[in-house]
This record gives C-alpha cells, sequence and structure tokens, in this order.
C-alpha cells in the first residue's frame, strides 16, 4: 500500500526531480515485456469534455461547459478510474493521456486527483509518460506548471496554425504569439517532452506559405511534432461552408505536397517519422500512442473515452472494445450510480478482429509490423504465409511501396503516404487465409470425428 | 391504293371528304409513310347488317344485359384519341357517368387509367373497354368505349383498338390546340378510315381559344369548324352532344350475327386465378358459354368458361353477339395462347383467319440488371409477371461482368420503356440498373461463308460484341425514324440546329395556323432515344411537341467504339456508334469512367478507340497520399469499419488488368441519365 501511493506523493512533492530524470526515459517501459496476453498492464486514456468554444472543423464529443462542475467531474474521474482499474484487474499502468476536450481548462487538481486514484490501486511507474493535451492560451500557459506539478510530465500542445487569419477562422481560442509563448513555457518545464499539434491543407493553405509555417515551427519547437491533415467532418460548420462552396480547401494534389515537403523538411532537421502522422527527435516518441499502435491494452476514462482491455475482474477471458457514454452529465449520473459509464462493450471474440486491428495500428508505424510482434497474436499464420503469396501484395512489394523482409512487414515512405490504398488487400488477404485455415480445420476435425465415431 | 378505295367508300359522303384529304396528303408528302396498322379488308366493306334481324332472348340471369335487345344497327364502336394529357381519360369518365356504367362522384378521376403509372402520367398504357347503354331518341344503344393509349409508342395498341371501332373521338386541347400526338393518332385512325369526331376539349380554361383550334383542324385535318364540339370534359360541359354525335355520325359495325361465329383478340390480361382474360371483337355470328372454340394461330381449343362486357368491370352474360366487344375467359394458360390479331372460332365451324395484326418490334433495347445479384430472383418473377400482361416486351437473358446476370429487355419505344421500368419499381418495389438504350442495327454480309453460317446476308445486332467487321459486311443499317415535331415558329431555328446535329433530314415544314409550325424530320432511332425530347423541350420552354413512327433501315457508316483501361479493353463499355459520333460518345464515356473509377497506387490510361487508333483518352493521376492522420483517443473502431467496407468493395471489385473498378463506375457510364 504504502509502495503503490508512494510515487504519486512524491510527483505532487518534488515534481522538478521527475522532469530531469524523465530525459533518460526514452525506453518504452514495457519492451521486452510486452505481450498481447499480459493483462497485466495497461495505458490510461482520460477524456475531458469541456471546451470553451467550438471550433469550426472539430466534429470530437466535446461540450461547452454550463457551470463548473469540476468538482463532480473529479469525483467521477477518479470514480470511474477506480472501478475500471479493478475490472482490468492490471497491476501497473504503464502511460496516462489527457485528452479532449480541452483538458487544460480542466483544474490541475483534478489531474492530480486521479493520477492519485490510478497510485492507490495499481503500480504507476515512476517512469510513466503523463501526458496532457493544452491549448495554448494565456489560462492554458499559466497553469502548466501546476500541472506539471500535479504529475504530467509530457505537453502536447494543439498550436494547429501559425497564422492568425487561420487561427480566428478556424475558431481556436488562441493567437500566433500566445501559442509562440506556450511552446517556450513548455519547454522550461518539460525540457524534450513537448509536442506540438499542426494542421496542413487548411483552407486558403498554399504549399509555399506550408512551407515557410514549418521552418518557423521548427525555429521554436520541442523534440516531437504531430502533423495531421484537415479532414472535412460532416456536421461541422467548415463542413457547411464548403459544401455551399463559400470555403475552398486545398486539393489532393496539393495537400499531397504538402505531406511530402513536411515529411522531408522534418527528416532534414533530425525529426525521424516514426508513425504516418508523428515525428520525433532524441526518440522523444509518444509511448501512449506507440502502445496502441502496439495493440496493447488501454483503459478509456471519462465521457466518449474508448478502451481496449480483458475485464478479468468480472471473470472476462477476452478483449473488449468498450465506449464510455458520450454526454457528460449522463456520464455523471451513470458513475455516480454504478461506478462506471461504459456504455458499449464488442467482444473482440475472433482472432480474425485483433489481427485485423494488430495489422491496421502496426502498419501506421515506419517499422511496421515485426514478426515477433506478429506471432504473439498469430503463432500459428506466419507473415510470410499470409501475406508471402498473394499477387496483390506481390504487385505492392514489386513497385516498392510494401516491403516484407526478415525483419518485419512495413510501409516505404513512399507506400505510408498511400496506406489507406494498402490496407484493404491487406485485409482481404488476411481474411481469406484465415477461413482456409479454418475451412482445413474443420475438415481436418471432420474426419477425425468420423474415424472415432461410435456405431 | 387510294383509287381503290374511292370506289369503296364514295357512297359514304364524310368518307369522301376525308379521303380527298388524303389525296392531298399524298402529295406534299413526297416519302415513303410506314404506318404500322393493318386494317382488316371486311371493315371497308360497306355496312351491310340486317336491322330488322332480331334475336330470341335467350336470357336465363335476369341480372345480366340483354344483349338480343341491341340490334347490330343500334351498336356503336368507339375510341378516344389525343395527345397526352388533352382530357381524353377525363371525357371517359363523364362518358361512363353519363350512361350510368359508373356512378357520379367527386372520385371518378380517370377510371380506366388502372395502372398506378397510368394516373401519375396522365397516360394510359393499356387500352381499357367499356360498354355504355345510351338511350337516344327513345332507342337503347350499345356504345363500345375503346379507351386507348395517348403516346405513339403504344401506336399498335392504339391499333389494336381502332381495328375494332368505326369511328374516333379526336380530342385537342382548346389551349394547346393541336400536338405532334394529335397528328400521330389522326393518321392512325385516318389510314383506318374511320368517322372522325373532333372535340375541342377544356372551353372552361381561361386561356381556351376554341376558335383557333378549329381553323387549325380545318387547315391541318380539312374537317369543316362546324362538325367541331367543344366541351368541358373536367365540368360536363356538352359531353351529352358527344354521345349524340357518336350514334349520329359513326356507323354501326358492319357484321351480320348471321353465319359462323368469328371474333379478334385485340387485347390480352392474364389473371392469376382464372388464366387468360382476352378482349374480344365479335365480327360474326355469337358465342356462349360452354362453346368449344379454336385459336386460329395455334390452332388450339377451349372451352369457354366465361364472357361477357366490360363496363367497364366485367360484366358476365351468357352470349355475346356480332358487332359485340366484350371479354372471353376460355382456359388459356398464357397470354401467348391469346396473340393480338389472332381469330377465335367455333370447333364445328372453322372460318378463314381475319389477317393477322403486325406484330410489334422492339426498337429501343436496355439492359436490367438487379442492383444486387441477390435480388435476381425476385426481380426475375416481376419481370415475367409484368410481361405476362405487356407481351410487346421482348426478354432474353444477359449477363455482365461487371452487373452479373440480367436481361437484355426490347421495348416498343423510350416511353414504353420509363413506363415498363417505373412498373418494376411501384408494383414489384424491385431497385434496378436500367443500361442506356440501344437500338437494333443490321449488316449486309459480304463474306459466303459468314452468310452460310447465319443462314441469311441480312442479321440484325443487338449486343455490340456481335458486330462484324468491316472486312465482311458489305453495308451497315440502321433504323430510322419519321419524326413530327409541332412547335410556335419562334423556336423553330433553334429546332433546326438541334435537328442538324442529330443528323436528320428534314421532309417538310408546314403552318399549321399563324404561329404553329409543323416539321417532318427524318432521324436515326439512336439519335433520339436518350435526350432529345428533354432538350427539345428545353429549349422551347416547353412549347414543342414531339413524335415518331418507325420508318424502315438506312445505310449508315457504323463502326465500334472500344473502351481500354491500361491497355486492356473492357467488355462492357463497347458501343457501335456512327462514326460522326465516335469521337464525342468516346469522350462521354472516358471523362464518365475519369469520375467514377477511384484513384489507385499507379496511373490510369483510359482510352477510347475504334481498332487500334485512340480517339479519346483521359488519365487517372496515381495516388500520391491517402492515409488518414491521427487516430483519437484511441478510437480505432470508426477506421477499422472504413477499412472493412473497403476490404469488401475490393472484393467486390471488377478487375481489368491491374485496374480494379467499382460497379458504380460502370453503373454511372452505362445507366440512363438522370434528367
Amino acid at each position: 500500500m504504502i509502495k503503490r501511493t508512494f510515487p504519486a506523493v512524491r510527483r505532487v512533492l518534488s515534481p522538478g526531480v521527475r522532469y530531469f530524470s524523465g530525459r533518460d526515459t526514452t525506453e518504452d517501459v514495457c519492451d521486452g515485456t510486452d505481450s498481447p496476453h499480459d493483462t497485466k498492464q495497461a495505458s490510461l486514456y482520460v477524456h475531458w469534455p469541456y471546451c470553451l468554444r467550438r471550433c469550426s472543423y472539430c466534429s470530437f464529443n466535446k461540450y461547452i461547459a454550463r457551470e463548473d462542475n469540476s468538482h463532480i467531474m473529479t469525483q467521477c474521474f477518479q470514480r470511474e478510474t477506480e472501478t475500471l482499474l479493478q475490472l482490468s484487474q492490471v497491476s501497473s499502468i504503464t502511460s496516462v493521456f489527457f485528452g479532449g476536450g480541452t483538458p487544460s481548462l480542466a483544474h490541475p487538481s483534478t489531474v492530480a486527483a486521479i493520477l492519485e486514484a490510478v497510485s492507490k490501486h495499481v503500480n504507476l511507474f515512476d517512469k510513466a509518460e503523463i501526458t496532457l493535451e493544452v491549448n495554448p492560451t494565456p489560462v492554458g500557459m499559466s497553469k502548466l506548471k501546476d500541472f506539471c506539478h500535479a504529475g504530467v510530465n509530457r505537453v502536447s500542445i494543439g498550436v494547429q496554425s501559425l497564422q492568425d487569419d487561420d487561427l480566428i477562422f478556424l475558431g481556436r481560442d488562441h493567437s500566433c504569439h500566445q501559442a509562440l509563448q506556450t511552446i517556450e513555457e513548455a519547454r522550461r518545464l518539460c525540457p524534450g517532452r513537448v509536442s506540438i499539434d499542426v494542421m496542413f491543407g487548411r483552407p486558403r493553405q498554399s504549399i509555399e506559405s506550408w512551407e515557410n509555417e514549418l521552418s518557423e515551427l521548427l525555429k521554436v519547437c520541442d523534440d516531437h511534432v504531430s502533423l495531421y491533415q484537415l479532414t472535412l467532418e460532416r456536421g461541422t460548420q467548415l463542413f457547411k461552408q464548403v459544401q455551399r462552396g463559400e470555403v475552398a480547401v486545398p486539393g489532393d494534389d496539393v495537400t499531397a505536397e504538402m505531406y511530402q515537403c513536411a515529411r522531408r523538411t522534418l527528416h532534414q532537421h533530425g525529426f525521424l517519422q516514426y508513425e504516418v502522422s508523428n515525428f520525433a527527435r532524441h526518440n522523444a516518441v509518444s509511448h501512449h500512442n506507440m502502445s496502441y499502435w502496439k495493440g496493447r491494452q488501454y483503459i478509456g476514462v471519462g465521457p466518449g473515452a474508448h478502451g481496449r482491455f480483458v475485464p478479468l475482474g468480472e471473470g472476462g477471458v477476452v478483449r473488449e472494445a468498450r465506449i464510455q457514454t458520450l454526454e457528460p452529465d449522463v456520464w455523471i449520473r451513470e458513475v455516480q450510480q454504478r461506478g462506471h459509464g461504459t456504455r458499449r462493450r464488442i467482444q473482440l471474440h475472433h482472432l480474425d478482429v485483433r489481427l485485423e486491428e494488430v495489422l491496421v495500428m502496426g502498419m501506421r508505424t515506419t517499422e511496421g509490423i515485426n514478426h515477433k510482434h506478429w506471432e504473439l497474436f498469430s503463432p500459428q499464420l506466419g507473415l510470410h504465409e499470409v501475406f508471402g503469396k498473394s499477387n496483390d501484395v506481390q504487385e505492392l512489394l514489386q513497385s516498392g511501396q510494401l516491403i516484407l523482409d526478415d525483419r518485419s512487414l512495413r510501409c516505404s515512405w513512399d507506400g505510408l503516404a498511400v496506406l489507406d490504398s494498402i490496407l484493404p488487400a491487406l485485409l482481404v488477404e488476411l481474411e481469406t487465409k484465415i477461413l482456409q485455415r479454418r475451412q482445413r480445420n474443420h475438415s481436418s476435425d471432420g474426419q477425425t470425428e468420423q474415424a472415432s465415431s461410435p456405431r | 391504293m387510294s383509287l381503290f378505295l374511292v370506289k369503296r367508300w364514295c357512297a359514304t359522303p364524310l368518307l369522301r371528304r376525308v379521303l380527298q384529304f388524303k389525296l392531298y396528303r399524298r402529295k406534299i408528302q413526297n416519302y415513303n409513310t410506314t404506318y404500322t396498322l393493318l386494317r382488316h379488308p371486311w371493315l371497308k366493306r360497306l355496312p351491310a347488317f340486317s336491322s330488322s334481324f332480331r334475336l330470341a332472348s335467350t336470357q336465363t340471369d335476369k341480372e345480366t344485359i340483354d344483349l338480343s335487345k341491341f340490334p347490330v344497327d343500334r351498336i356503336r364502336n368507339f375510341c378516344i384519341i389525343a395527345h397526352i394529357d388533352h382530357g381524353k381519360s377525363t371525357l371517359a369518365d363523364r362518358l361512363l357517368e353519363i350512361t350510368g356504367a359508373i356512378a357520379k362522384t367527386e372520385k371518378n378521376k380517370q377510371v380506366l387509367d388502372k395502372l398506378q403509372v397510368e394516373r401519375e402520367r396522365g397516360i394510359t398504357v393499356k387500352a381499357q373497354t367499356a360498354s355504355l347503354l345510351y338511350n337516344h331518341q327513345g332507342q337503347q344503344y350499345l356504345l363500345n368505349l375503346i379507351d386507348t393509349p395517348g403516346h405513339v409508342d403504344f401506336s399498335y395498341e392504339v391499333s389494336r383498338s381502332i381495328s375494332a371501332c368505326q369511328g374516333v373521338l379526336l380530342i385537342v386541347d382548346a389551349n394547346q390546340g393541336i400536338q405532334a400526338q394529335t397528328m400521330a393518332n389522326f393518321y392512325l385512325a385516318f389510314e383506318a378510315q374511320l368517322s372522325i369526331i373532333p372535340v375541342i376539349n377544356k372551353i372552361d380554361l381561361k386561356n381556351a381559344d376554341p376558335e383557333t383550334v378549329e381553323s387549325q383542324i380545318e387547315k391541318a385535318f380539312d374537317i369543316p369548324r362546324a362538325e367541331c364540339i367543344r366541351i368541358s370534359a373536367k365540368l360536363g360541359t356538352n359531353v351529352e352532344n358527344v354521345l349524340q354525335a357518336v350514334v349520329d355520325r359513326i356507323p354501326p359495325p358492319p357484321v351480320s350475327t348471321d353465319g359462323p361465329f368469328k371474333a379478334l383478340v385485340f387485347d390480352s390480361s392474364f389473371d392469376h386465378y382464372r388464366g387468360v382474360v382476352a378482349n374480344i371483337a365479335v365480327f360474326g355470328g355469337r358465342v356462349r358459354r360452354g362453346d368449344k372454340i379454336v385459336s386460329a394461330h395455334l390452332g388450339k381449343a377451349y372451352e369457354v368458361n366465361e364472357l361477357g362486357l366490360l363496363r367497364p368491370e366485367e360484366h358476365p352474360t351468357q352470349k355475346l353477339f356480332a358487332g359485340q366487344v366484350g371479354y372471353i375467359i376460355a382456359g388459356m394458360k398464357d397470354v401467348k395462347e391469346a396473340q393480338i390479331g389472332d381469330t377465335l372460332y367455333l370447333q364445328e365451324q372453322p372460318v378463314e383467319a381475319l389477317p393477322g395484326f403486325k406484330r410489334a418490334k422492339a426498337m429501343v433495347f436496355a439492359g436490367i440488371y438487379p442492383m444486387d445479384q441477390s435480388e435476381y430472383p425476385g426481380l426475375r418473377s416481376a419481370i415475367e409477371r409484368l410481361t405476362l400482361n405487356d407481351s410487346s416486351v421482348t426478354v432474353q437473358r444477359d449477363s455482365s461482368m461487371a452487373l452479373g446476370a440480367g436481361w437484355r429487355l426490347g421495348f416498343l419505344g423510350l416511353l414504353h420503356m420509363e413506363v415498363f421500368n417505373q412498373r418494376l419499381e411501384q408494383e414489384y418495389n424491385a431497385s434496378v440498373i436500367v443500361t442506356a438504350p440501344t437500338v437494333p442495327y443490321k449488316a449486309i454480309l459480304s463474306s459466303a461463308k459468314l452468310i452460310k453460317e447465319h443462314g441469311s446476308e441480312e442479321i440484325t445486332i443487338v449486343n455490340p460484341a456481335q458486330f462484324p467487321d468491316r472486312s465482311v459486311v458489305s453495308e451497315y443499317l440502321e433504323p430510322m425514324v419519321l419524326g413530327t415535331i409541332l412547335a410556335p415558329d419562334t423556336y423553330i431555328g433553334k429546332i433546326m440546329t438541334l435537328c442538324l446535329t442529330r443528323r436528320a433530314v428534314q421532309k417538310n415544314m408546314v403552318y399549321i395556323d399563324d404561329q404553329r409550325v409543323m416539321i417532318k424530320y427524318l432521324f436515326p432511332l439512336n439519335e433520339i432515344i436518350v435526350d432529345f425530347y428533354d432538350l427539345l423541350k428545353s429549349l422551347s420552354s416547353g412549347y414543342a411537341s414531339f413524335d415518331y413512327e418507325i420508318a424502315g433501315y438506312q445505310a449508315a457508316d457504323l463502326i465500334k467504339l472500344d473502351i481500354l483501361l491500361n491497355g486492356r479493353p473492357v467488355e462492357e463499355l463497347t458501343t457501335i456508334v456512327h462514326t460522326d459520333r465516335a469521337y464525342s460518345t468516346g469522350k462521354a464515356v472516358c471523362e464518365r469512367l475519369k469520375d467514377s473509377i477511384p484513384r489507385q497506387l499507379f496511373e490510369i490510361a483510359i482510352q477510347a478507340v475504334i481498332g487500334s487508333k485512340v480517339i479519346a483518352r483521359e488519365t487517372i493521376k496515381a495516388y500520391r497520399k491517402n492515409v488518414l492522420a491521427k487516430c483519437y483517443g484511441g478510437d480505432i473502431t470508426r477506421k477499422m469499419k472504413l477499412l472493412k467496407r473497403q476490404a469488401e468493395g475490393k472484393k467486390k471489385m471488377r478487375r481489368i488488368g491491374n485496374v480494379e473498378v467499382p460497379k458504380d463506375a460502370f453503373i454511372n457510364v452505362l445507366k440512363r441519365k438522370d434528367k
């Protein structure tokens, strides 16, 4: 018990120690012990559902808070965390990620309380990565220090753009200047553990302005960059504007060029791409996100959060995809009534469902899926057996978009940019091979049965 | 032929006048007309019935109408012909009400239009028949109204109806005046030498101008304006006069109840419980329940189970007599056993068959495929059920690599096709892919070997895959139509330009009044089957009307157009086109394909080729980026779903070489464009 609570207490008391030691923990804490059947560990995702305002492009589960309910929210987060930890029976949490919404609107004490709840029940490694998404507003920046005191040791800043016009148009509540200040402050507090989110494919954006923006960012950024393309989501204000022809977004060829240009530029500045939209220097990868791509267990807490773990606590043996209730008020009521707000549970019974996720997630990384990793999920059907003989895959290998060698199955530099065109072919192949195998097993089962059937 | 007719008909003043007009028309028409209607010679004979003939009453059922009360001279057979929406069915409703065939209620809207599509489109597809009882000057008359389809696609159906009539009511809208279909219908009636009673309808409308319409009728049809009856079918104004005119101006059927029974089948339908219901016009003698009858065409014998009048509902009687029109049920299992134009007679009294009608020829073909192959059996039974009642649709099984198993159906014309498809969707709830319509081409073979193979020098090509190479053909032929366009003269310039682009040859041009012009063009059928009518309507602000009739085949410079994807031909997109059209068609197909084939990991060349010559090309560039940015908060469910759907779709794609083509792309290229 003392052991368990100790890290949290220490974190609150002496956060400074962690930052300096944190610099060394570039290695994934659970590497080596990783196993899909290892249900002892999980990462934790905490969803803060509130925003100050609605960004014109955003279709996530977020709400504009009507009143300050941080006290109730804190209680509920703690309660749900405890319930789900118990349900999962994990003994340790490898990383925590506070996303949203705008989690930097939460009170730092809420973050501390959640981390405390985790530490109270399971082992939260001292070195564990604790990430907070931050909106680069003056308020967000002023609270950074307290968040770090609460235990946060990695910050992901939603810079999005360095153009004030664009920030206004997209409905963001910060300016370019504020973003730069926030980056500076975050780097001071969490050196080497600051990530920035940048968006391309914005309305009116040109390749040239994107290049300029990137070089500006590279001057100020830390060791991690997340790039993403603005996608038009049904139901957003931007979607309607584009539909009505009021706003034009860059065409496919332009965004393709923007993506390639960013990859080249970041590479030249020492940033290694380790996933479709993530780049790190000095090995400052996000361990939390890595665990998604590796198909590890994760627990989702908060309205609309997603999780994937085996509910050992109620005798479960199958991994479940779990989704929490979307609407905060309803979620609060449910957590208060029954300890958690899980709305949907889908049992990931079949091996093929698990394998499909492993494939889709794993291929997003530049290292791809290595044979050992694949074997953990699919001991009977190796990567070569599944993909080695397919015509479609052969074409992809020959065109140099896909690589299958002694190391792994992975995309080439060019292939990664067209992953969504490659995956359907791989999924079809996987399905076919699993089906063939099942039929073979069935027919051999049938023979055995016949042979041994009593007269 | 005309002289021959003069001799026969000069005794009848009305018809003599019509004939003069006919001679006049012949002079100005220097091309060969190809009216599809054939007439039965006996109809041309002068009435030779005995008015004093009376039948002994054999009535056993008091409820049924005593048909013996109607000597032939108190029977009139007539139909109503009109341009679409000029009020034919509304007039029919009023006639039914006045004669008590149906109760007079507000709901009587187009009682004879039984099909949903008929009511929706304001057209009549299946001819319906009603016998009306009408008292005139103390005498009761039996008036047989045979309702006809309003569109010339159904001219075959119109001709069936007309062959059983001696007169027609030619309705013209007092507001719109004579339209293209008024002309076409007039000629049908005129060729059949029927008495024509012009009726000007909708005189209650604000902009009604019966004066002008009367002069149009005088000018175009050479019928004195005094003979026009001005009515409002909607309000019932003067409708009584129409009935009187039917009695006074239309001659009774020239038949005799003496002699052997002889009847013409002019329509048939199928009833699931009772089998085939044939509509017949009795041309001689009588028939009763239990009689053994024979169909001249098949030589098969049947026993009459039920017969009667149509009022318009079936009204069983014991007998039908010469001059009457009614229905007969005789244990026939298939509409093909009651062929339109067939003759029925008594087994013990064989007669010479009436000359059969010309078989309706399918002129517009289209592929019909289920949206999903699992819907194939349902669609098959829907098509079977629909064709049970529409013997003019030809059905051929067909299959396409892209669209799966389906059918190639032949229709009389465009409207016929649309009506059929609409009925498929509405009455059988079937969702179907309908390919763009094509026409039957012909080729005159020059290779002796091929001639031997086909058994004839001339072959008809419906499927482009069977298109013979130029080297073995002396001539290709394409079907032609004679189109009639009526429009205000202000639009004539635009209309002529449109027709020129459709390879049309102008045949004549006549003013039918101060402003309205009638132009006749010889068109290749292929040029009008897709969008001609829509364009004509839009460039004339809806004022032009169009109609056409089949006008034989003409030599044409035809070629086969292939579509290639990265050098590999796409079988289902091969088409036969006129040389002048090759470029525009090829370009259009390439463009449509470009819009509907998703980008792939390599560049795709779409080419339209004739032989080895590329005439159009589009390129789909390779994907440079196709990957979604980050997955938030571990929500991978949505992404997985999307990818799984793509993987499923991939399995269903048609592969041409290494190019994957979704079914939608074929549908977009092959289907008719939405209007």
